[in-house]
């Protein structure tokens, strides 16, 4: 871990089947009832969940803020795995990266959380030349650090 | 892609990314002002390996040199680190209360 960027893990076990948290996590009219950080409605989904599909949620928060997170689907292996970017017009970052991973456990599942941060195109190239002729290990993680 | 100025955050991040700033950046919170050489020498990392790390956080503004005679001292600046602190409280917030929010709607018919 000590190569990757700065990132949020939640992980949770769910007594409930991946197939169950996979439909909750990919269709829009389930998405519809959970999506959102307090008890603001979330107002509308996208979500054409293949590699390239579009997502993008509407959520308005309890004290009257409406926010739209939009991204791309990046990798989708039912029941296991969905990966999406994530860009939030008004935060500072540009793009993060959001993954959420099921695993089958003791009838229910552990649901793995990670929201990472990702440099900008522009950050990654500039830090690269930086760190050209540095003497010790570069780290490796750009993209695929897995 | 437009093109934009590479944005503080993005430099923070970065430069948090490598265990041995992170290192430094620990150091620094127990033993402020420490020399060049002095952070240097746990890592047993040469002198110029050691500027450039400290170029490094010193672009994203988390340290600050200070020059006395031969000697630079060097200390933390908390400020970019707060921010980046922030943009990971906010996603761990938001993603906490989701996640509840979740866990419930699937688990609420009690049938796995």
């Amino acid at each position: 871990m000590t190569d990757r960027l700065p990132s949020v893990t939640i992980v949770r076990r769910i007594k409930a089947a991946p197939s169950k948290i996979w439909a909750a996590i990919t269709q829009p009219a389930l998405m519809m009832q959970w999506w959102g950080p307090d008890a603001g409605p979330t107002l509308s989904v996208v979500a054409d969940v293949r590699p390239g599909g579009r997502f993008s949620v509407v959520f308005r928060l309890l004290n009257g803020d409406e926010h739209n997170p939009t991204g791309i689907y990046q990798e989708v292996v039912p029941e296991k795995k969905l990966v999406f970017t994530w860009d939030l017009p008004g935060t500072p970052e540009r793009e993060s990266l959001v993954t959420f991973r099921l695993e089958p456990f003791d009838g229910g599942t552990v649901l793995t959380l990670t929201h990472d941060h990702l440099p900008d195109e522009e950050a990654r190239i500039s830090h690269e030349q930086g760190w050209n002729g540095l003497l010790d290990k570069l780290p490796v993680f750009l993209g695929d650090y897995e | 892609m437009a093109k934009h100025k590479t944005s503080g955050m993005d430099r923070t991040f970065w430069a948090l990314a490598d265990p041995t700033r992170r290192g430094v950046l620990q150091r620094l919170i127990d033993e402020p002002g420490l020399s060049v050489s002095e952070l240097a020498r746990p890592f047993s990392l040469k002198l110029p390996g050691m500027t450039k790390h400290l170029d490094v956080l010193s672009d994203a503004g988390l340290i600050t040199r200070t020059k006395t005679g031969r000697t630079v001292a060097v200390n933390l600046s908390v400020a970019p680190m707060l921010e980046a602190m922030a943009w990971l409280n906010q996603y761990e917030r938001f993603w906490t209360v989701s996640l509840d929010r979740l866990v419930a709607l699937v688990e609420e018919d009690g049938e796995p």
